[in-house]
């Protein structure tokens, strides 16, 4: 049982994830994720109605930090490990140009 | 002593440097010795931290000197598993993306092992982002298995568990989101525990499934990994996920043999696909808990239940289950990686910010977290979300529901670690898919969010070690590492060395 799933499904999916692909990156993953995919799909023999989906492994509710200051990172903490900076601020290419 | 210094078990190096029989300095050398000598053949670390290691030795020595109070892990040598924030020294979670990486914080179990006066030998190798079950997806370079150099040391924490077993440390810390401590603990002979999901603070571990990650320990013996549970567990502010309940004394409580111990055997983990060898390992383990004046009961797990389908393959619904999960929470928690604020940026010109995101997340992560990352993203896009994972959400509760009925039976289960031994380096690399069902017997612990514990309950014929696995009910480490204990201490099955340290 294996299954191919569409060139252009995985160029999508690459845009949605933010990975730029190659066209032979492309053909490789359709063929592993399709074959994944089936796996994936063994789910749905299973019946489920009526189950509580689990969303955590125990059973925890929202835990409130106490509201004091404390010491966060500084800015040239948070800033050490940038590919590229400006001052106190992380430098990028422009976000709004001319693409859409 | 330097000469037989490998040969103690963390506890007993301890005891030795409290005693001032050793130095925290004699101890060192002697552990750096042992990695030059064979890290040629392993690749375990990712890094050593020689110069960082002297030090804390040396203020282990003079703590010892000044009459100071000794820590639980006193010039104990620890590995850590490369995606532990350290305040020295690289984070890199062997991936390119962070091949450059200093971690402006400290995670939470490393600060505590530091506070109880171990010293950090260095970082070892994992698959990328904890993302694999053999080290071979790491960024860098496989690790070795030391009983055969020609095979995978299991992972994710494969570099932890190849240098617990090759003596290149006394002991170290993994982190396990689908059997990346308990697994590779098999396959290189030592002890892994994974921990009750909430035990150990996750603060500083680089996340991968939130819902599912935990850190634990890997030693050469149950001893020493309820020794370093003991220093790492506990409840963390800093971890919304931690739990704040007591967490009592491991090491003390060891010894003690568990009184009219209740043992499950889920029958469903026994099927015609698991290796004869293991087989038959487990049920002289299950023989010997017997003859301890154990209770054998015969439990189910149906949503666990492991099969062969057409094909050949081993199949189960919580491998689907798991995946499902475990893709959609690291779709979503490796979006952080953009070339942006840390981490590898492109050197092509972009034309917009996200050219330079697709680009760098391009060039910087590997093929195994790519397709993680793209599935996950996947099973969340709008038209899918319902059919996987929604649906995988309900299957968790049934898998949990399934060991909740299991622990109404019995105290702990006893199944094997893995359905085979150690593979070959390249076996699995060419079809992801058969990578993923080397965790078949582990998956489904982390998914309801259990401790379990893996031991060693032989060698096979061929040189290999076979992992036998307990699994508790949350919180109950105490009851997993007693009944390991038990079994160690009646087999004798305890502190393998692997041919390349006899």
């Amino acid at each position: 049982m294996s299954k191919t799933i569409e060139s252009d499904l995985v160029r999508h999916i690459g845009k949605l994830s933010r990975i730029e692909l190659t066209d032979q990156e492309t053909q490789t993953l359709a063929t592993q994720l399709g074959a994944i995919l089936v796996y994936f799909d063994k789910l749905q023999g299973l019946p489920t109605d009526g189950v509580e989906p689990m969303v955590h492994a125990l059973e925890v509710h929202n835990a409130l930090a106490d509201d004091v200051p404390h010491q966060s990172l500084t800015a040239d903490q948070a800033l050490a490990n940038a590919p590229d900076r400006d001052g106190d601020f992380f430098k990028v290419p422009k976000v709004i140009g001319d693409s859409q | 002593m330097s000469h037989n210094v490998l040969d103690l078990s963390a506890l007993e190096l301890r005891e030795a440097v409290a005693s001032g029989e050793l130095t925290a300095g004699e101890a060192v050398e002697a552990y750096l010795d042992a990695i030059e000598r064979r890290e040629p053949h392993l690749r375990a670390y990712n890094e050593v931290l020689a110069d960082e290691a002297r030090a804390q030795a040396d203020q282990v020595d003079a703590q010892r000197r000044d009459g100071l109070p000794m820590g639980p892990l006193a010039g104990v040598p620890v590995a850590l598993k490369d995606n532990l924030c350290t305040p020295f020294g690289h984070t890199t979670c062997s991936s390119k993306m962070l091949a450059d990486f200093r971690a402006p914080y400290t995670a939470t179990a490393v600060a505590k092992l530091r506070q109880a006066g171990a010293v950090i030998l260095g970082k070892t190798n994992l698959d990328e982002f904890a993302m694999g079950s053999s080290t071979e997806n790491s960024g860098f370079a496989p690790t070795c298995n030391p009983w055969d150099p020609k095979r995978v040391p299991g992972g994710s924490s494969g570099g932890s568990a190849a240098a617990v077993a090759a003596r290149t440390c006394a002991a170290a810390l993994g982190s396990d989101t689908g059997g990346s401590i308990r697994q590779p603990a098999a396959f290189c002979g030592v002890v892994g525990l994974k921990p009750t999901y909430g035990r150990v603070s996750r603060f500083g571990l680089v996340a991968y499934g939130s819902s599912l990650d935990q850190i634990g320990p890997l030693g050469r013996d149950v001893a020493d990994a309820a020794l370093l549970a003991d220093v790492i567990s506990g409840y963390d502010p800093k971890d919304s996920t931690s739990i704040d309940r007591p967490v009592g004394d491991f090491l003390a409580g060891l010894d003690r043999p568990v009184h009219n111990l209740r043992v499950g055997w889920p029958g469903e983990f026994f099927s015609d696909a698991l290796d004869g060898e293991i087989r038959s390992a487990i049920e002289k383990a299950r023989d010997l808990y017997k003859e301890l004046g154990a209770t054998i009961v015969d439990v189910s797990l149906p949503h666990s239940r492991i099969d062969t389908d057409a094909a050949g393959n081993l199949s189960s619904y919580a491998v689907a289950c798991y995946y499902i999960v475990a893709m959609a929470e690291a779709s979503s928690n490796l979006a952080r990686y953009d070339g942006v604020h840390y981490g590898h940026r492109t050197d092509r010109p972009c034309d917009d910010i996200l050219d330079l995101y697709s680009r760098s997340r391009a060039e910087g992560l590997g093929e195994e977290v790519k397709r993680r990352i793209m599935l996950g993203t996947y099973t969340l896009s709008a038209g899918y979300y319902d059919a996987y994972y929604h649906k995988a959400l309900k299957v968790r509760r049934l898998i949990k529901n399934d060991f909740d009925r299991a622990f109404e039976q019995c105290d702990v289960l006893l199944c094997p670690t893995t359905p085979t031994t150690a593979f070959a380096l390249g076996e699995k690399t060419a079809d992801p898919l058969t990578m993923y069902l080397a965790d078949i017997y582990t998956i489904s612990v982390n998914l309801a969010g259990l401790p379990g514990l893996s031991l060693p309950a032989g060698v096979s014929a061929a040189g290999l070690p076979i992992g036998m696995q307990l699994i508790g009910p949350v919180f109950r480490e105490d009851l997993l590492l007693r009944a390991g204990r038990m079994f160690e201490k009646a087999s004798g099955i305890s502190r393998l060395a692997p041919p390349m340290v006899q």
